[in-house]
């Protein structure tokens, strides 16, 4: 199972970093959307694959059944998920915001903050 | 003991049995009175009156909390706390020694600061949309990264610190904070998602996230696992937070455009949080991966301070030029990582609170000036040093120190980086530092020559008075300014700490010890 998950690991990341080099911040945000996935995948497979025994301790057992799943990237895993469900809300909400305020959603044309012809510092005193 | 179950079980064996010592309360109580504060000041949105008035209080126990917890560590040694009760490495370590207890004070002293200039610099809308509860929140965010003991953890106090400053950094949605916030967002984004990919092949390859636990464990798998790779991750996640060259152009792009205090509050301590990962996870960690990859580090580090200022010497806008300065700042605590001998390491960390006291200062008193003369911009500023004498001093004052002049607090971090690499025959980046001094003291010698010094242009005289909100601002600048003349001058307690803290991270069996009590030291 893990090379399978480390190939599809490695082509959600691809996917994801394309999307990155886009200029329209729409894209961006699928790539933002895809990269988290893409990690979790990563975290779940990093925590070795096993299959069809839950990581849950039965009655009269002090520790896991041998071969159970192991649950601990399952806790990292969910910390991830909310953590980047809550970002990319974050982020879809600024880039729309970002496409009202500034009639665009490419960033090479976003150049409030920085000026294309900025004045240079007084050259005397 | 274990009663009643079939199979008798060892409590001694999964749990911390004894009870925690009084003082050892202090390694979590700033992160939770951080946390308890911002969600009282949450239920007081709307009274925007009081929210100043719990907040500055609550950030003066804070500084009080972080500075008894850094005597304790001083008096006692590294200081650990596990969460729920579990052995470490199963539960979740919050371990706090002398690097991350300097830091953590520095940090709480900062944030006084900035709470006391929020109540000036904020208005009433930029309260109700949360200032104070965020500004709560982003301390628990740096806190907590300073004081975990697990790698995992410190990903979530990045994410915790990064959420509350997208929410400071957009406070009053003006299109240039939109535009500047897209830029900051995203590729604040892709760094802490590098670290969470560095942390899971981190736990792939040792099973375990506790920092203590790792640096017991990177001997036995240095032959097998690869942990180079890993480094190599690590270090571009943890540079593209510090906004290191060539990965730092998020900064610029965004740490001018919210309100000043907010700018102030993020280049005094977020991209110190990156620099505090670096230092702990490649030099405690790490250290043989470090020693690899020092070149480049050292290549970095060089680039990102003359490249820096190099940037800040081309601005017209005095923010833009004190974040392109930050970026510098970075380059000199680089230098000390890419050392990585104790003198070099010391130096970093003098370094490191030096620049979250005096670029925090800066952009204070940058705020101050553009408030009493009118404007960020070099055009057209002039005449602040005969209507404000006392403010102009005090920015002078800062202007000397972070370039690195005698007698404040910048010039002892860069003397004992410079005398580090020459120590190790690294002649050029002992050069480039004092180039970039050099060029420092250019860019803000032209900064105070051009808005202090010069007569004020024509019409531009009527300006405002030191008003009485002014003079809370003009406190806060004064305690920072205090702090870096202090400091200077009696460099011995935070050099001497500096160098212990070093000699912690080079030699991290006093960390793993607090942690695992029951290992002998090797």
């Amino acid at each position: 199972m893990e090379p399978l998950f480390a190939l599809l690991v490695g082509a959600l990341f691809t996917v994801a970093f394309y999307l990155f080099l886009s200029k329209h911040v729409i894209r961006v945000l699928m790539g933002a959307a895809i990269l988290g996935n893409a990690v979790n995948l990563l975290i779940f497979t990093a925590g070795r694959v096993t299959r069809e025994v839950p990581p849950v301790i039965g009655g009269g057992n002090d520790v896991l059944v041998q071969g159970a799943a192991n649950p601990l990237p399952q806790a990292l895993i969910l910390t991830a998920i909310v953590i980047s469900f809550s970002f990319f809300a974050f982020l879809l909400v600024l880039g729309f915001r970002a496409f009202q305020k500034l009639d665009t959603d490419r960033s090479d044309e976003m150049r409030v903050a920085e000026p294309v012809r900025e004045a240079s510092p007084p050259l005397g005193y | 003991m274990a009663g009643q179950s079939d199979t008798m079980v060892d409590l001694a064996a999964a749990y911390v049995l004894e009870p925690v010592a009084a003082a050892d309360w202090l390694v979590v109580a700033p992160v939770v009175w951080c946390i308890m504060t911002g969600a009282v000041l949450v239920t007081l949105r709307k009274r925007t009156a009081v929210q100043p008035l719990i907040a500055i209080p609550a950030l003066g126990v804070l500084v009080l909390m972080t500075l008894a917890l850094l005597w304790h560590v001083i008096a006692g040694g590294t200081v650990t706390m596990t969460m729920g009760r579990w052995l470490p490495p199963f539960g979740i370590s919050f371990t706090v020694d002398l690097m991350g207890a300097l830091f953590a004070a520095t940090a709480a002293i900062v944030a006084l600061a900035a709470g006391i200039y929020g109540r000036t610099d904020v208005d009433d809308s930029g309260r109700r949309y949360g200032f104070y509860p965020f500004l709560m929140l982003i301390m628990a965010g740096i806190l907590g990264a300073f004081m975990t003991g697990d790698v995992f953890n410190l990903y979530v106090w990045f994410e915790v610190l990064l959420i509350s400053s997208f929410g400071l950094l957009v406070l009053g949605s003006e299109r240039a904070q939109l535009d500047g916030g897209v830029k900051y967002a995203f590729l604040n984004l892709i760094a802490t998602t590098l670290f969470l990919v560095a942390t899971g092949y981190l736990y792939g390859l040792f099973g375990t996230l506790n920092m203590a636990d790792i640096a017991i464990k990177a001997a036995e798998l240095r032959g097998t696992a690869p942990l180079m790779t890993l480094v190599t991750l690590f270090l571009l996640a943890f540079a593209m937070k510090a906004a290191a060259f060539p990965v730092n152009f998020w900064l610029p792009a965004s740490y001018h455009t919210p309100r000043l205090v907010v700018s102030a509050l993020f280049a005094g301590l977020l991209t110190k949080v990156g620099v505090y990962a670096l230092l702990r996870i490649l030099v405690m960690l790490f250290p043989l991966e470090r020693e690899a990859l020092s070149l480049v580090i050292a290549i970095a580090a060089a680039l990102t301070m003359v490249l820096g200022v190099v940037g800040a010497l081309a601005q017209n806008d005095i923010r833009r030029a004190l974040g392109f300065l930050v970026i510098s700042g970075i380059g000199v605590m680089l230098a000390g990582l890419a050392l990585g001998s104790p003198a070099g390491l010391a130096g970093s960390i003098f370094y490191a609170a030096h620049s979250m006291v005096v670029m925090t200062a800066l952009y204070f008193a940058a705020g101050l000036g553009a408030r009493l003369g009118g404007g960020f911009e070099l055009t057209g500023a002039g005449g602040l040093s005969t209507r404000h004498g006392l403010i102009a001093a005090m920015t002078l004052v800062l202007f000397l120190s972070v370039a690195g002049l005698p007698p404040f607090s910048g010039l002892w971090p860069k003397v004992m980086l410079v005398k580090a690499s020459l120590d190790v025959g690294a002649w050029w980046l002992a050069g480039s530092i004092l180039v970039t001094g050099l060029l420092t003291t250019i860019c803000v010698g032209r900064i105070w020559v051009l808005a202090y010094w010069r007569p004020a242009p024509e019409g531009r005289e009527d300006t405002v008075p030191l008003n009485p909100p002014l003079i809370g601002a003009t406190v806060a600048l004064a305690g920072l300014v205090a702090v870096t003349v202090a400091a200077g001058l009696w460099p011995d307690p935070v050099m001497s700490l500096a160098q212990q803290a070093a000699r912690g991270l080079l030699d991290p069996s006093a960390y793993v010890q607090s942690v695992f009590p029951a290992e002998a030291p090797q």
